[in-house]
């Protein structure tokens, strides 16, 4: 989840850093627009090598450290 | 599979139906591409009818009016991230800037039926998107916002490419638009009273409509996401009209709400020092203008006095 906080505080332009943010707090009170959430999505397939299927490409998979890490999580066991 | 047998007619579509009687009815004129037409003075004289009921509704509200022509600067439009989200729809303006021989060249290109735009290169120029982009880099320039934000009335010709039948989709047509710059209460505020102004307006014209959640046509996989998260937070609202189709009414009217995103771009500040926030309602001139001529018939003295009252009385 290091990893992920990583790529927030990248792309996300959050209000605070993703550090101080508990795994499901919410992404979009913390400041993450929808325009960032596409940018924070591209840095994440970046990084992780993985292609979000368009199932997964909205908000609520972008909404939390914790929903990220599931999404990402899901995508690499499809793929194992 | 070639679906259209030999001997059979093409079905034309209900879009088709509508372009075929609009040109026979002289309202519109065929240039040879799909999506560019001449306008009759009937056809002109609705809009500027509708043009004049739209300064009614929102004419208290006391906008400043600018007009931009239907090109933006390069540079601007490059900075305004259209490429990201709509390089299918940008049109940009190519001028020839060789010497004599690159002329001669394009001449004998000419004359042999090939491709002569090799010679073309870009311009300054890209041709206006939508009515509101060269407004926030001109909002930008003059500094912060006062308390009570900022309240603009613009009209452009605007370019979109995607060629079709259905005359309601038009690849030059006019957006007449109100944005709002300022605080994220303001321009929310803004955008409800549209919400209810612009029902209330078209409602007066006789037209059945709805309003609905809606999205950009964003591109590619990037351009999903941003349709989904668009759609999720209700950030679009589109008053449709059935015209060239029930079950796929056309979006007449818009309604959005761009957040902080030209506010961040282009780096409107507040009063307060904030990002500026930006709602806009854009009226699709031509659209509404179909609409009618398609629920009133082609021949406008022959529309309900009701509605001829409102546009003309």
């Amino acid at each position: 989840m290091d990893k992920i906080r990583a790529i927030l505080d990248q792309f996300g332009k959050l209000k605070v850093p993703a550090s101080s943010l508990a795994p499901d707090a919410d992404l979009y009170d913390a400041g993450l627009t929808s325009f960032a959430s596409v940018q924070l999505m591209l840095g994440l397939e970046e990084a992780f090598d993985v292609e979000f299927p368009e199932s997964m490409l909205n908000r609520k998979t972008f909404s939390s450290i914790a929903a990220i890490n599931r999404a990402i999580g899901e995508i690499t066991r499809a793929a194992a | 599979m070639n679906m259209h047998a030999r001997n059979i007619p093409v079905q034309k579509s209900a879009a088709e139906e509508f372009l075929d009687q609009l040109f026979d009815a002289g309202i519109l004129f065929d240039t040879g591409v799909d999506g560019l037409y001449g306008r009759s003075g009937t056809f002109e004289n609705v809009i500027k009818a509708f043009d004049n009921l739209v300064t009614k509704f929102g004419g208290d509200d006391n906008a400043t009016p600018i007009h931009f022509p239907p090109g933006i600067a390069r540079r601007l439009f490059e900075k305004s991230g259209y490429m990201k989200s709509f390089p299918q729809l940008a049109g940009t303006v190519h001028s020839f800037m060789g010497g004599e021989s690159d002329h001669c060249t394009l001449l004998a290109e000419l004359e042999a039926g090939s491709d002569w735009t090799s010679q073309q290169a870009a311009t300054e120029v890209v041709l206006t998107p939508a009515a509101c982009y060269p407004l926030y880099p001109t909002v930008a320039k003059r500094g912060p916002l006062p308390a009570g934000g900022r309240l603009y009335d613009l009209q452009s010709y605007c370019f979109r490419h995607e060629p079709s039948k259905d005359p309601a989709r038009m690849q030059m047509f006019r957006m007449r638009e109100f944005v709002r710059i300022g605080s994220p209460e303001q321009v929310r505020a803004f955008r409800e009273s549209w919400l209810e102004r612009g029902q209330e307006m078209m409602a007066s014209l006789g037209v059945p409509l709805t309003v609905d959640v809606a999205n950009d046509p964003f591109f590619g996989r990037a351009g999903k996401m941003m349709a989904n998260n668009q759609r999720d937070t209700g950030l679009k609202f589109e008053l449709l009209i059935p015209v060239t189709s029930e079950e796929k009414p056309t979006a007449c009217l818009s309604f959005n709400y761009h957040q902080n995103h030209f506010g961040s771009l282009w780096d409107i500040r507040t009063s307060d020092g904030e990002e500026a926030h930006t709602a806009c309602v854009g009226f699709g001139m031509e659209r509404v203008a179909l609409a009618l001529f398609k629920h009133h018939g082609p021949d406008i003295d022959a529309w309900p006095k009701a509605v001829r009252d409102i546009l003309w009385g």
